[in-house]
């Protein structure tokens, strides 16, 4: 048993909810009892959707268990289909439902509806969200994407689940139980650096660039380039930047096509990342043949197979289903996920790539978004080297690793994801960092490796929106799970280039701007300029007394409170008692919250290291300047 | 929790089987089967957490539900709550055995970090109940371990057998065998059900004035607080979802005061004078001590019967808390009813509400979601009072909902909370008239 207070992810069948309630013309029938109706909620309220997520729960009591559930399930299942209509259903259990073992495939089965069923078997007991969201957005691609396309809502074309005519047989290594082996490497002991393509082709290949998808660049780019027609180029570059079509000589006769993967309800602004990374694949000149999950129907998911290549811009829910349309139609991926804006132009290089389109001229094009301009503007040179930690799922967490340390100049202090699935892609970027990996799901975990590293920014999800609150640490959200707060009325995407304008603003915001920091600095015992004080811009602070406190930390008069004890242990292991004399205990106060910590233990270390047992305000100085070398 | 008052008690077999029938208050009562939109009854904690301030809810079970309490919250209360969830995993579900050495180590650890809980509810939940995991031995064993310093309980807030505030009731129900014996001798009166604080001082105030001495409250604010119970005890219902609690109190035996619930001007009257009454409090000395407060509240309610009045409101099935909701709406500010939803009809103890109910009004228990959204839309209702799942789904069809939720996290019992209540009915229609967007 994990005893847990907040979780990161929900339960299975809710990775599941949001896959069906993105999607149109789907139903999702849910063996549970009374209560799991609660999941409704996370969608009309925190996302504020404002039709029901198509989900009907049976709502089995205590009374009908060992009698009649499974007649339950079926009646159930009967009218949801008779009163949704859908054209494709999905059925499975939730926790409960797992444990009495009606078995929904074959109950589905046996109903033999018009449309096709598709079961889900999410093992609640071992899994979790992002977990049920990709097995159950492959299980709708592997049963409607078939070679033979399903003529969804034709009684003729009803398909036995898992029994599609002509379905190819289940690659090898995909199964229910995928994910065990970690991640979705799919060639073991491999190092995910050096098969980057894009690092072999010079692009990218710092360690921020690490997706989790590498390892799985398709052969496909490498031909790409190969026919196009140079001369065709410069008419090309004009129309892209007009975003219309374009010939690109005698081999293309038509503009290349993809289809964006990933995207879900209640997902981190995927609405808006699926808007503008469409819109900047509109700019190279590849047209969208299919968005999904979110907003795609069973009849659009047949269509999958039609578009030249898949962009698959959430690994943790797209990447099973895009590595199983390669393996099926020999449709390539990306693996860049361009948030940032260094991202953002290796993306736009890859699809170039797998589009088979030819390089866009790098120089003389202005930047697309403002990120490089403002972070080169000297205001911003207060943020060199601010120290961050990262949390979040995986590809967020890898991407704001990246953003934060290229392209905003700070120091990355801790690296971490609640995601497990990819726990080999945030060790080897952490190694590259060189900060410690922290992958776990118990916030405790987490807030006390930001309470030991005392980063100035948190860069997390709601969870360490609060540890950073209580911690006293400037924070921004980069990451599911997510509040309503985290969909806001205006455009706000992550990513592509006007993503990269929203990172800027949002992870500067919270921050104490340049100036004030020095002014914080200097007079540090200022009444309403004090430590609780929140950055002047920040709305809502702590109240201010309008009277200054009564002197408690002048040099004057020292504070009452006796000279802190602190026991600490010699090199040789014995026990030696440290004393902070108040005045260095009061010059210490002099230093910013943020680092303070980080000075006291460096000053006892230094001690403790010479011996010392009395801390003054000279021991303070010496440490300070040992470790400024 | 044989004998409880489960949600399937009476209700029809098959699903989204409407078949009128009466109840035994002579009304007809339109009994569903079938998808319902309502919470179990883990999601009490979230205010019995608050409440009851020595007192930590573990719960057993899942991740889902970790993430329904969690979602029910709404908001992260983040200052380290005292409620918790032992998930179980694979390897819990292999054999009881180590379910059970898991159990103790989750408590164990919990103890050591949080030393200041005086009393623990192990809390069963749906998957935990369906293994048989036996949590009424599990607290026995843990209570010798722990006692005399942690005081170990359990009930279900279990969906398979709980509707949302009915975990309140399983958990009040559980306190009840630890309540001490009360002297014989002088009656005392034992108010039943979580009150907001500031509520249970303006009763205590009340009481007090018109004469009522020995007056206590369960929950108590501290779990070291129990009050006592025995034959000489005269117990007030403050909340109408409390079957199990009264059963069981019943069995200590303790006397029922029959009454409608303490909801508006009129049933916070009606409320006190059943307890007056029954204490032989001479009505002069009753009146003197309610009296202003009684008008104080019919004014505050005057302005919302104007607005209210000749409005029609639904109500989909919640708390429990709709047919007393929907008695003071109808009696105190005129609205119409155009249906009382209830997830699960006490006969018995909602007796005084029933009879002051219009005749006609349309009664439905349980529920079937899709069938009682058809009849929301065919009526159009004024206001419909409903789940968070409902809310914005039925706004985007254009019908003014008021989430009940806010029902629960709100005082909204006795006089000086009636104007509040009435307003939590009329904000939604006020924003409407406002907007012009």
């Amino acid at each position: 048993m994990q005893l847990t207070v907040w979780t990161y992810e929900g339960p299975p069948h809710v990775g599941a909810m949001r896959v069906a309630t993105a999607m149109e013309g789907v139903h999702y029938v849910l063996h549970a009892p009374q209560g799991d109706t609660y999941a409704d909620l996370l969608f009309t309220m925190i996302e504020r959707r404002d039709k029901r997520p198509p989900v009907t729960y049976t709502t089995f009591e205590a009374r009908d268990l060992g009698t009649d559930t499974a007649a339950l399930f079926q009646r159930t299942l009967k009218d949801a289909y008779e009163r949704f209509q859908p054209q494709a259903m999905l059925v499975g259990a939730s926790c409960t439902a797992e444990l009495i073992q009606d078995d929904p495939a074959g109950l589905a089965k046996a109903a033999n509806l018009p449309v096709p069923v598709i079961p889900l078997e999410l093992p609640s007991y071992q899994r979790k969200e992002n977990w049920g969201a990709a097995e159950t957005f492959y299980q709708i691609v592997r049963t409607l994407a078939a070679p033979v396309h399903p003529q969804v809502g034709d009684a003729a074309g009803a398909i036995p689940a898992n029994a599609v005519p002509g379905h190819p047989p289940l690659p090898a290594g995909i199964s229910p139980s995928r994910g065990e082996v970690g991640g979705f490497d799919a060639s073991p002991g491999a190092s995910s650096e050096t098969q980057d393509p894009a690092s072999q082709s010079g692009l990218g290949a710092k360690a921020g660039s690490i997706s989790p998808l590498v390892g799985e660049m398709p052969g496909r780019a490498e031909g790409g380039d190969a026919g196009i027609d140079s001369s065709a180029e410069p008419e090309k570059r004009a129309a892209d930047a007009h975003g219309e079509a374009a010939n690109f000589g005698p081999r293309e006769a038509r503009r290349p096509t993809c289809n964006i993967l990933g995207p879900t309800a209640l997902g981190f602004r995927h609405r808006d990342d699926v808007a503008e990374i469409r819109k900047l694949l509109g700019e190279i000149g590849v047209v969208v043949n299919v968005v999904a999950p979110l907003g795609a129907s069973p009849a659009d998911i047949g269509r999958l197979d039609e578009a030249d290549f898949n962009v698959v811009l959430y690994p943790e829910i797209a990447g099973v289903a895009a590595k199983w349309l390669k393996r099926t139609f020999g449709q390539a991926f990306t693996t860049v996920v361009p948030i940032g804006h260094g991202a953002t132009r290796d993306f736009v290089a890859e699809v170039r790539r797998l589009a088979g389109l030819p390089e866009a001229a790098a120089t003389g094009v202005a930047p697309r978004s403002n990120l490089p301009w403002f972070s080169r503007s000297v205001d911003s040179n207060y943020l060199t080297g601010k120290r961050v930690f990262v949390f979040g799922d995986a590809t967020h967490a890898l991407a704001a690793a990246r953003v934060a340390t290229e392209e905003f100049g700070f120091t990355l202090c801790g690296l971490g994801t609640y995601s497990r699935e990819f726990a080999r892609d945030i060790r080897a970027a952490a190694k590259a960092y060189g900060v410690e990996p922290l992958i776990s799901d118990d916030y405790l975990d987490v807030e006390e490796a930001i309470a030991a590293v005392q980063p100035e920014l948190v860069l997390g999800t709601q969870m360490e929106r609060h540890i950073a609150k209580r911690l006293g640490v400037a924070c921004a959200v980069i990451s599911a799970p997510v509040h309503v707060q985290d969909y806001p009325a205006r455009y706000s995407p992550q990513m592509g280039f006007e993503g990269a304008n929203v990172l800027w603003d949002t992870w500067v915001h919270p921050l104490v701007m340049g100036l004030e920091e020095h002014l914080l600095g200097m007079f540090r015992d200022d009444f309403e300029f004090h430590d609780d004080a929140r950055p002047s811009h920040l709305g809502a602070g702590s109240r201010i007394s309008t009277e200054p406190e009564r002197a408690t930390t002048t040099f004057a008069t020292p504070p009452a409170v006796p000279p802190a004890t602190r026991v600490g242990a010699s090199a040789d292991g014995n026990p030696i008692n440290l004393d902070w004399l108040n005045e260095a205990e009061v010059e210490l106060k002099k230093i910013p919250f943020f680092v303070r910590g980080k000075a006291r233990r460096n000053t006892e270390k230094f001690a403790l290291e010479r011996g010392l047992s009395e801390i003054t305000v000279e021991t303070l100085y010496d440490a300070k300047a040992h470790y400024s070398r | 929790m044989s004998g409880g008052p489960s949600m399937s008690r009476g209700a029809a077999p098959a699903v989204a089987d409407i078949m009128p029938s009466l109840g035994c208050a002579d009304r007809p009562v339109l009994r569903e089967r079938g998808q319902r939109e309502v919470f179990c009854g883990l999601t009490g904690i979230v205010w019995l957490h608050r409440k009851i301030q020595d007192a930590f809810f573990l719960v057993v079970g899942s991740r889902t539900c970790a993430h329904l309490i969690q979602s029910a919250a709404g908001v992260m209360i983040f200052a380290e709550p005292r409620f918790a969830t032992a998930v179980m995993e694979e390897r819990d579900l292999a054999g009881l055995a180590d379910a059970n050495e898991e159990l103790d180590k989750a408590v164990s650890r919990l103890i050591e970090r949080r030393p200041d809980v005086r009393m623990l509810f192990l809390v069963g939940s749906c998957p935990s109940e369906v293994i048989k995991l036996d949590l009424s031995r599990a607290a026995a064993r843990l209570s010798q371990r722990y006692s005399p310093d942690v005081r170990i309980l359990n009930y279900s807030g279990s969906g398979i057998e709980t509707t949302f505030t009915q975990g309140e009731d399983n958990c009040l129900a559980a306190l009840v065998p630890q309540l001490p014996d009360s002297e014989a001798g002088a009656p005392q009166l034992l108010v039943v059900g979580a009150l907001a604080d500031v509520v249970e001082d303006q009763f205590a105030r009340l009481f007090d004035a018109m004469g009522i001495e020995n007056v206590r409250f369960l929950p108590p604010r501290r779990a070291r607080d129990l009050p006592p119970v025995g034959p000489s005890t005269r117990y007030l219902l403050a909340q109408p979802f409390l079957g199990e609690t009264a059963r069981v109190l019943d069995e200590r035996g303790a006397r029922r005061i029959a009454a409608p619930f303490p909801l508006g001007a009129e049933g916070t009257t009606l409320w006190l004078k059943a307890a007056a009454d029954a204490f032989g409090i001479d009505p002069m000395r009753f009146r003197s001590a309610t009296a202003a407060a009684e008008a104080r509240a019919k004014r505050a309610l005057e302005p919302y019967r104007a607005e209210l009045s000749g409005r029609a409101v639904f109500f989909f099935p919640d708390s429990q808390l709709e047919i007393p909701l929907a008695r003071m709406l109808s009696r105190e500010l005129g609205m119409n009813l155009a249906e009382v939803g209830t997830p699960y009809l006490h006969r018995q103890h909602l007796a005084e509400e029933l009879a002051l109910l219009p005749e006609k009004t349309a009664l439905s228990e349980g529920q079937d979601v899709d069938r009682q959204l058809d009849r929301a839309r065919a009526t159009r209702p004024d206001v419909s009072v409903c789940g968070l799942g409902l809310a914005n789904p039925l706004e985007a069809e254009g019908l003014t909902t008021k989430w009940s939720i806010e029902l629960l996290f709100t005082p909204i019992q006795g006089y000086e909370q009636a104007g509040d209540l009435a307003a939590l009915f009329a904000r939604p229609l006020d924003r409407k008239t406002r907007l012009k967007v």
